[in-house]
């Protein structure tokens, strides 16, 4: 097996990560990012940021490219589209195999990799994903032309795509869990102001069905238990986003939601290990806290590595 | 009508004629400059630049240009309703098409049975 030793190994080159790697490399540690997808994480997902301090507007690509070649530009490598294979950071010597096949070695970690959008776990759900199951508005709202559609979820982000919807979709379905919606008044008023939308709530998908692709979804009423059968085009899923944990269960302390706890200077449970950015418990989840999160993360490492 | 990628893109109907009966093996993903298509593009990026497919033609089209009908009306694409459509061809043959986002692991495993 290949072997390599760095410094600092930051998983996760999203916001958090990617200003972990800008600091920690100016800072001349050897720093190596790596993650499992395309280097940006959710900021890929966002076709326009506007709330970035001192860029008056940009794109979620454009702005990851700027950061990555920034990081770059210090001496951090980055590797994306890899898996982490094996994770032992419980000693003195971390050690990170990614793909099966090539070991890295650290004296400290950052873990910045963030969340993912939240799937429902219907039955039927991985099959229509891309055959009538999307979790973007923007991407593939064209699709459904005159169309009827469901959006699934009741906060901010599920309101205000479904009032997007309505300029591709004849009627759009907003099955929400609760009796309530979990999102600002002036997103609540414009939804309810739109005549080509209705609601579905206390509800839930429990199933999708189809053949080539997404004919039907069997809702499941909470309250009463009952289930019925609608005839649908296409789904839309915003139920909010989970952190990416898995690979570290039972291995480092996290909260009942799965995030990772840490202390002020964003030390986790295990010594020499660091978390940055929305994979950790915190309440407000954007770019600039994750930014910010990944300044602290990074001195705090370089301290840690420096002191050992 | 072409993608910004670094990716080799395709044009015309002809160009895709041609890069499809001249290649044993391609992968199209015909997409847009999108949340769900960018990954995938990377990806393919990622895998061309690699070495380790030397023997698969890496392409993308843009979804708009209409010429990309020879993707999007494809029967193997017929129920696809999420961007981008990721098709691969054996010997100007489709073998297995995709719709929406790809992991790497997910277009791996694809090429690695598909393009043994
Ligand atoms: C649609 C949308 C629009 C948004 N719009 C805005 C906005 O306008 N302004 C704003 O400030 N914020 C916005 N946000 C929120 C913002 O994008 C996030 O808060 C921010 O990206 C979080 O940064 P992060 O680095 O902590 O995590 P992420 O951006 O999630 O990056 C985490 C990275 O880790 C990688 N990773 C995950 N698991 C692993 C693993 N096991 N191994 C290796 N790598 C892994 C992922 O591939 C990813 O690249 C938006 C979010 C979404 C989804």
């Amino acid at each position: 097996m290949e072997k390599y030793d760095f410094d600092l190994i930051i998983i996760g080159a999203g916001p958090a990560g990617l200003t972990a790697g800008i600091y920690a490399s100016r800072a001349k540690t050897s720093t190596l990012i790596l993650d499992i997808g395309i280097v940006g994480g959710q900021m890929v997902l966002t076709y326009e940021i506007a709330n970035y301090p001192g860029v008056e507007q940009t794109s979620g690509f454009m702005l990851s490219k700027t950061m990555k070649k920034q990081a770059i530009s210090f001496g951090c490598e980055i590797k994306s589209n890899v898996k982490i294979t094996h994770f032992d950071c419980s000693r003195k010597v971390k050690k990170i195999i990614v793909n099966d096949s090539i070991e890295y070695n650290a004296k400290a970690v950052i873990i910045a990799t963030g969340g993912r959008p939240r799937s429902l776990n219907a039955k039927g759900e991985e099959i229509f994903k891309g055959k009538g199951i999307s979790y973007c508005a923007t991407c593939d709202g064209d699709f459904y032309q005159n169309k009827e559609i469901i959006v699934v979820g009741g906060g901010n982000s599920a309101l205000e795509e479904a009032v997007s919807l309505t300029k591709y979709a004849s009627k759009v379905t907003v099955v929400h869990q609760f009796n309530y919606f979990q999102a600002f008044d002036f997103a609540i008023k414009e939804a309810k102001a739109n005549g080509k939308i209705e609601y579905i709530m206390e509800s839930t998908i429990v199933g999708f069905e189809g053949h080539e692709k997404l004919e039907n979804v069997i809702i499941k009423n909470l309250k009463t238990g009952k289930e019925h059968y609608m005839k649908i085009d296409g789904v839309f899923i915003f139920i909010g986003y989970e952190p990416n944990t898995e690979f570290l269960k039972g291995k480092i302390d996290l909260n009942e939601r799965n995030e990772i706890l840490t202390n002020d200077d964003l030390a986790t449970s295990l010594d020499g290990v660091f978390a940055a950015g929305d994979v950790r418990k915190k309440n407000i989840r954007q770019i600039t806290t994750s930014v910010a999160d990944g300044t602290i993360a990074a001195i705090n490492a370089v301290n840690y590595i420096q002191c050992k | 009508m072409l993608l910004q990628t670094n990716l080799k893109h395709i044009a015309t109907e002809d160009d895709f004629n041609k890069i499809i009966n001249e290649n044993e093996n391609v992968m199209i993903c015909c997409g847009r400059m999108g949340p769900m298509c960018l990954p995938v593009y990377d990806v393919m990026e990622e895998f061309e630049n690699s070495g380790d497919y030397n023997h698969v033609g890496f392409r993308d089209m843009l979804f708009d240009n209409p010429d990309a009908h020879v993707i999007r009306n494809l029967p193997e694409c017929s129920g696809f309703m999420g961007l981008p459509f990721t098709v691969y061809f054996k010997n100007g043959k489709v073998v297995k098409a995709t719709s929406s986002i790809q992991s790497a692991e997910q277009v791996k495993e694809i090429l690695d049975t598909e393009f043994k």
